[in-house]
């Protein structure tokens, strides 16, 4: 398959681009974030759904577009450029994505209309600590009766603060994982919102004897293990695909800088010494642009090799957006570190997405373990 | 695609298959060792073994030894779609290229873009046969990554061109037959128009070489000097003080070449060679610094494979992507570079040795001494990065 996007997936992508850019300027971010930290803008949201970005990877039979993976990540791509605030991330790159993979298909039937139609918005809860380690979970799902009852603790889970529902990762009676779909109102939930670096809105979830009826998880004869496995590593893909995005915007603006600001009676674009430091961040950026669509294409092409494309994602992302961001606010100079300035708003937004299941040092070293060493 | 021209390519492939693994000597489907198994061609042309000989002139019967190239010119005349087959397959099969030739991947690129018709028909079939070892003369002492300074000079005299300098860098050049250089024609314009490519016939009287030692120990490098050298005009390419044109065409094939040095040699694992080498604890390589680095360099040299492969697909589809081959050249290199650093890290006392009796082909004290030059051949790695941010980032 050749390393290029359709002409179907370059009309979506700039179907995005021009909405992105006339409802959701990086004006919209700042504003939203002025007006006591909003999560996201309903009209803009509303738009969303009406371009079909809810069911962009809904299979057919259920009535969503079946445009895969790879299109989901050029409308994930522009968003990442405006630094977008809306569900799409963890309702539908996240939990749909959980529900797609499942073999629950009553819960398919149930949740995909709802999940199309922004009816419903699902927050997907795994992490357990300040650092992401799924090999690690101690949230308990004990069977009772003809329910679970779920127990403990989850913590960096994006937007529970405004989801209806939560998905929860646990450890079954047997050792095993599951799954479990469950009301964000149901009695034992308690959600402790945040407002994190980006300004965005992160949850600490406790779960106190909260009661699921067995229906409602995800994985009934598949492997819960396999299942958040598939997740993370389509929704680390994801997020790569936004990344990138920050990272060109960022890099955009700052070539822009270079080529205004003058000092010394020049342009600093003309000064060797940042010419080079921008010639080594477009280096960087065409491989972070290989590595995100390979793996784009690795989900749609089912290929087995997955985590290995999805850790090859993020690592790279994470370690070019640290190094981006930085360079950014450095070639900005003092105007870079005021707040008038957005390219603060990349650094920030940087920083917290880079941590979303997985930094740059646990995908490194998962892409060793991968490797055998 | 119709279903004729479906088949006519499935075809194609099974008889090309099937002649490569009749016609290429099994010796000839081994990885390459180091530039002693190459055969070069030239006037004093040697073939290593009796298969290199057989498997050249089974290639060049049957019109492969460029297969792309206009069959008037001596090549096969294939379409792009069969040559790639072609390529392919043999690459599949492991076969060795029948001839390396400056010939084939620099000038003859070249001639067919600028040279006449009447300098193609001479020069083009020669290549293919094998019949002239080429070499290029472009650096000079004092011009390195300021090539266009250069000031090796061709004087109009009537009827020839009299040629006095030098030049550097030269690969083969204590080999090779001919030569083809940039020039100064003219020392009073700007130093890029001032320029011209020209083909000098190495047996001419005052042309002498010089071999250059590198602190790999060996070199293919020679110095060449040009005392009062008689050219005919007629080997003049393209037109008089216009070689900077061909000179930059040319540049970027080079670079591309270098870029994809790790890609077309036998590339060593860096954590396959750990494994072999180093203790293991707990499943993971002890050493947890060295496994960050490993881990960390076939990031980059995964997803670098990933991006020529994308740029690739972008041309075929119709992006040009001229402007790109100094991305190629700084990245390829640069990673080279560490590779080789790696290598000699996971090798530990085992890969310093200098002098090997064993001659085992693959000494990594002295490839990585090589290594260092790449970065700096074929424009430094400051040349590209001035290249990307005046031409593609459009600095100021």
């Amino acid at each position: 398959m050749a390393l290029i996007i359709t002409e179907e997936e370059k009309m979506l992508k700039e179907a995005a681009r021009e909405l992105i850019e006339s409802k959701a300027s990086i004006d919209q971010f700042r504003s939203l974030r002025d007006q006591n930290y909003q999560s996201f803008d309903e009209s803009t949201w509303n738009e969303m759904i009406e371009m079909g970005w809810t069911s962009l990877i809904i299979p057919e039979e259920y009535n969503g577009l079946d445009f895969g993976y790879v299109g989901m990540g050029q409308v994930l791509e522009e968003m990442g450029r405006k630094l977008v605030k809306s569900p799409l991330v963890s309702s539908i790159l996240f939990s749909a994505t959980a529900l797609k993979y499942s073999d629950n298909d009553d819960l398919k039937i149930n949740f995909f209309p709802k999940l199309m139609s922004g009816e419903t918005l699902i927050a997907l809860a795994v992490d357990e600590k300040s650092y992401h380690d799924p090999d690690d979970i101690n949230t308990r799902a004990t069977e009772e009766n003809k329910c679970y009852k779920l127990n403990g603790k989850k913590t960096f889970v994006l937007n529970a603060n405004f989801s209806d529902h939560l998905i929860v990762l646990a450890k079954t009676d047997s050792e095993e994982y599951g799954l479990f779909i469950v009301k964000s109102n149901t009695s034992g939930i308690i959600i402790n919102n945040k407002i994190l670096l980006d300004t965005s809105s992160y949850s600490e979830i406790i779960l106190d004897d909260v009661s699921i009826p067995k229906e409602y998880r995800l994985d009934i004869k598949i492997s819960g293990r396999e299942l958040i496995k598939k997740i993370l590593d389509i929704s680390c893909i994801g997020l790569s695909a936004e990344i990138l995005g920050i990272i060109m915007e960022s890099f955009e603006l700052t070539i822009n800088y270079l080529k205004e600001r003058e000092q010394f009676g020049v342009k600093i674009g003309s000064f060797q010494s940042l010419q080079h430091r921008a010639a080594k961040l477009f280096s960087e950026i065409e491989l972070c642009k290989s590595i995100v669509l390979k793996a784009l294409q690795a989900i749609d092409k089912e290929n087995t090799d997955l985590s290995y494309y999805a850790s090859l994602a993020k690592a790279k992302l994470c370690k070019t957006a640290k190094l981006m961001t930085n360079e950014a606010i450095q070639m900005h100079g003092g105007i870079g570190v005021t707040d008038d300035s957005n390219i603060g708003f990349y650094l920030k937004k940087a920083r917290v997405i880079q941590k979303i299941f997985g930094d740059y040092n646990f995908h490194l070293d998962k892409l060793a373990k991968i490797k055998g060493y | 695609m119709d279903s004729k021209i479906k088949v006519d390519i499935a075809d194609f492939r099974t008889e090309t298959r099937a002649w490569l693994e009749e016609n290429c000597p099994k010796s000839m489907c081994q990885p390459i060792k180091d530039a002693s198994d190459f055969y070069w061609g030239g006037r004093n042309a040697k073939f290593n073994s009796e298969d290199q000989k057989i498997w050249f002139e089974r290639m060049l019967e049957k019109g492969w030894i460029v297969p792309y190239w206009e069959k008037k010119y001596g090549g096969g005349g294939l379409s792009p779609k069969e040559n790639t087959i072609l390529t392919q397959e043999m690459s599949r099969l492991g076969c060795r290229k029948p001839i390396y030739s400056f010939g084939i991947s620099m000038l003859g690129p070249a001639l067919l873009q600028f040279a006449t018709e009447k300098q193609k028909l001479k020069y083009l079939p020669q290549i293919v046969k094998g019949e002239i070892w080429w070499c290029q003369g472009y650096s000079e002492p004092n011009s390195g990554s300021d090539l266009a300074g250069l000031q090796m000079r061709a004087e109009d005299k009537g009827d020839y061109f009299l040629v006095t300098g030098s030049k550097v860098w030269t690969s083969y050049g204590d080999k090779a037959d001919w030569i083809f250089c940039l020039v100064r024609t003219d020392q009073n314009a700007p130093k890029h128009k001032g320029i011209s490519f020209l083909l000098v016939d190495m047996k001419s009287k005052g042309v002498s070489t010089r071999p250059i030692k590198l602190i790999s120990g060996k070199s293919p490098f020679c110095e060449t000097f040009f005392d009062a050298v008689r050219v005919p005009k007629s080997n003049l390419v393209g037109n008089l003080n216009d070689g900077w044109t061909i000179a930059k065409f040319l540049l970027t094939h080079e670079r591309q070449m270098i870029g994809g040095i790790g890609e077309t040699d036998i590339k060593q694992s860096p954590h396959n060679l750990a494994k072999k080498n180093l203790p293991f604890e707990n499943g993971k390589l002890k050493d947890s610094i060295l496994r960050t680095e490993i881990s960390d360099f076939e990031l980059d040299d995964e997803i670098f494979n990933l991006t020529i492969q994308r740029i690739i697909d972008e041309a075929k589809a119709g992006n040009n992507s001229g402007a790109l081959s100094s991305f190629f050249k700084y990245y390829g290199t640069e990673l080279n570079v560490k590779r080789f650093e790696l290598l000699l890290s996971i090798s530990g006392s085992d890969g310093l040795l200098w002098l090997d009796e064993k001659d085992s082909g693959i000494n990594l004290a002295r490839n990585f001494c090589r290594s260092k030059g790449n970065t700096i051949e074929g424009g430094t790695s400051e040349i590209q990065l001035n290249i990307i941010a005046k031409r593609i980032l459009e600095l100021p």
